[in-house]
């Protein structure tokens, strides 16, 4: 099982990666979400994926690590906050600049 | 066990909170962000004292044992740290409200101050990696507020770069956060250190080791600082002057803990990758300090070279190149802070950022001149002022370990930093007042904080002696992590 998700972490990586070295601004965003959803996936993968119960506490003999989870929930909610700065960002920076291409905002003097 | 730890973090988070309501009073915002700076400093100052009379203190949150709760550890290094990063940034608070002008006032500029201040503080005193992280982000999200406020073209274009490569070092920071996980099964700082010695950091944590180095010399501008020169030119002086004074220097001290807690089994291989990237930075960053004409870029890439000084410092690794690290850190957190400032007062006396347009400044303003020639003197390492002592404890700890061509690049970086600013010095206060007359513009309160500052750079110099018996005792717990160790894994 951690086979498969380690390729379908690579496959994310390599996406947003791709999507990163992109022209416009609005894919370059996407390419970063794409990243943090694989980074989040291997931090489950690497804590293991072996069967147990959902960790609350019950009655069940096994439960799955619950540190990963709470790591994951802590990067998701901070993932997200910078995400909607950069859309913002991105936003205002179309309105100012008049352009979503990145190499046409190169270093231009005012 | 002492609740005097979390203090520095919850000063500034407290003061942050309660800026937010008062948004339109920006003399109460003034007042308060003065008060409870001072407020900061006091506390860093008994931190200092307590570390020096009774070891190291940790705190555990909540009263759970390490390594299973939130541990936070105050050493030597990550006091006297924030106890500069407090000095500094008051400095640069006083600074900000002369300069940084109503408008961005009024948008939380103080607030955003307040919570940058704690993201430092926190990732100071935290011992635990996971921890870091989060402070690491309670930083960058506040600096990606502070580089954008006011929101010019200029700031805009920087700010989504800025904003780019942090993000994509942050994932790395969270991916390499779990492969460790993986690879030893805690997140402690200190218990990371026993289960790497126990493991014996063969092939894979090798690997994180590499790749912690990657995420943190991002970070910092080691090697990896493409993004730093056009970013930090974007904002206003005085964030300027926050951002080069401490957010490289918190990926310096992240390089500094991780390398000399956590992965200290195989220092020849993760020594000679620092050491390498050390000797590129010194010399990248010397030739675009020499390159540039504009004041920004040029104290850019001066907080570059410095950045590869600290990290050839670490690389030594002897005892004595790790006292002149964390002195020179402590120096170099000072002087850039004062580098900046002036750089910001020439700026705005000059009426532009081109040494082309300026000239003849020595007669409208002497003493900013000769600050400015002092400031350039302690950054070089001139024997009476404060650079001089840490760079003299890098050499020769670098020198006991045969590191001969690092240190020749190390003493070749001083004369780059001083042509690049004497080129500053000489174009801006010496020659011709050019053409259009400027008006002369008030500057009584800046050089005055600038005159504050220049007394401590002064002071740290003279007064070394009495500084390195604290640097020591951070030296010595650096030297031997084991120290480190049985005080946040002491049974109670």
């Amino acid at each position: 099982m951690e086979l498969v998700m380690a390729v379908a972490v690579g496959i994310l990586f390599t996406i947003g990666v791709y999507l990163i070295l992109s022209k416009s601004l609005l894919r370059i965003v996407l390419g970063t979400s794409l990243l943090t959803h694989g980074v989040h996936l291997l931090l489950m993968t690497m804590a293991g994926l072996k069967k147990g119960s959902a960790p609350v506490l019950g009655s069940a003999d096994t439960y799955v690590d619950p540190l990963p989870q709470a790591l994951i929930l802590t990067s998701i909610v901070i993932s997200f906050g910078v995400t909607a700065f950069y859309f913002v960002l991105a936003y205002r920076s179309y309105q100012a600049l008049g352009t979503d291409e990145i190499d046409s905002i190169k270093e231009d003097k005012e | 066990m002492s609740n005097l730890l979390v203090l520095p973090i919850l000063i500034p988070l407290c003061t942050a909170v309660i800026l937010i309501f008062f948004k339109e009073k920006t003399r109460l915002q003034r007042g308060i962000s003065a008060v409870s700076g001072v407020l900061n400093i006091l506390i860093a100052l008994l931190l200092v004292a307590r570390v020096h009379a009774e070891g190291i203190q940790t705190l555990q949150m909540g009263g759970w044992a390490p390594p299973y709760g939130i541990v936070f550890v105050g050493d030597m290094f990550a006091v006297l740290l924030v106890t500069m990063a407090s000095v500094v940034s008051y400095a640069i608070l006083l600074y900000s409200f002369h300069s940084i002008g109503e408008k961005r006032e009024r948008f939380y500029y103080y607030t955003f101050f307040q919570f940058l201040l704690v993201g430092v503080y926190g990732s100071f005193l935290t011992g635990d990696i996971f921890n870091l992280f989060v402070f690491f982000e309670v930083m960058l999200i506040s600096s990606y507020a502070l580089i954008s406020i006011g929101g010019t073209r200029l700031q805009l274009r920087e700010t989504s770069k800025y904003l780019l490569i942090n993000i994509v070092s942050s994932t790395l920071f969270v991916a390499a956060v779990a492969y460790l996980y993986a690879a030893v099964g805690t997140l402690n700082m200190a218990h990371l250190s026993q289960r790497i010695s126990e493991a014996g950091q063969g092939g894979v944590l090798n690997v994180i080791a590499v790749l912690f180095l990657i995420v943190f010399s991002l970070k910092a501008g080691l090697f990896l600082f493409f993004w730093l020169p056009g970013s930090y030119s974007a904002p206003p002086a005085a964030v300027r002057a926050l951002f080069g004074a401490l957010l490289t220097k918190v990926g310096l001290y992240a390089i500094i803990r991780t390398f000399t807690l956590l992965f200290v089994n195989d220092p020849g291989f993760t020594q000679s990758w620092i050491a390498w990237m050390a000797a590129v930075t010194m010399i990248l960053g010397g030739l675009g300090a020499v390159a540039y004409k504009d004041i920004p870029r040029i104290l850019n890439y001066n907080v570059i070279i410095s950045v590869g000084f600290v990290a050839f410092g670490l690389a030594a690794g002897t005892r004595d190149a790790l006292d002149g690290t964390v002195f020179y850190l402590l120096h170099d957190m000072l002087a850039k802070g004062l580098m900046f400032i002036l750089g910001g007062i020439i700026i705005s006396a000059a009426g532009t950022d081109r040494l082309n347009s300026m000239g003849g400044m020595i007669k409208k303003y002497p003493v900013i001149g000769w600050m400015f020639f002092i400031l350039t003197l302690a950054l070089v390492g001139i024997p009476p002022l404060s650079g001089f002592a840490g760079k003299v404890l890098i050499i020769r700890g670098a020198l006991d370990t045969g590191m001969l061509t690092l240190s020749l690049i190390g003493l070749g970086s001083s004369f780059l930093v001083l042509y690049s600013l004497i080129k500053v010095f000489r174009q801006a206060f010496w020659g011709n007042e050019p053409e259009n007359e400027q008006p002369k513009v008030s500057l009584k309160w800046p050089s005055a904080v600038a005159g504050g500052l220049l007394v401590l750079v002064i002071a740290m110099g003279i007064g070394a002696e009495f500084v390195l018996t604290y640097v020591s005792q951070a030296g010595e717990v650096l030297a031997s992590p084991v120290q480190y160790i049985e005080a946040v894994m002491k049974k109670e």
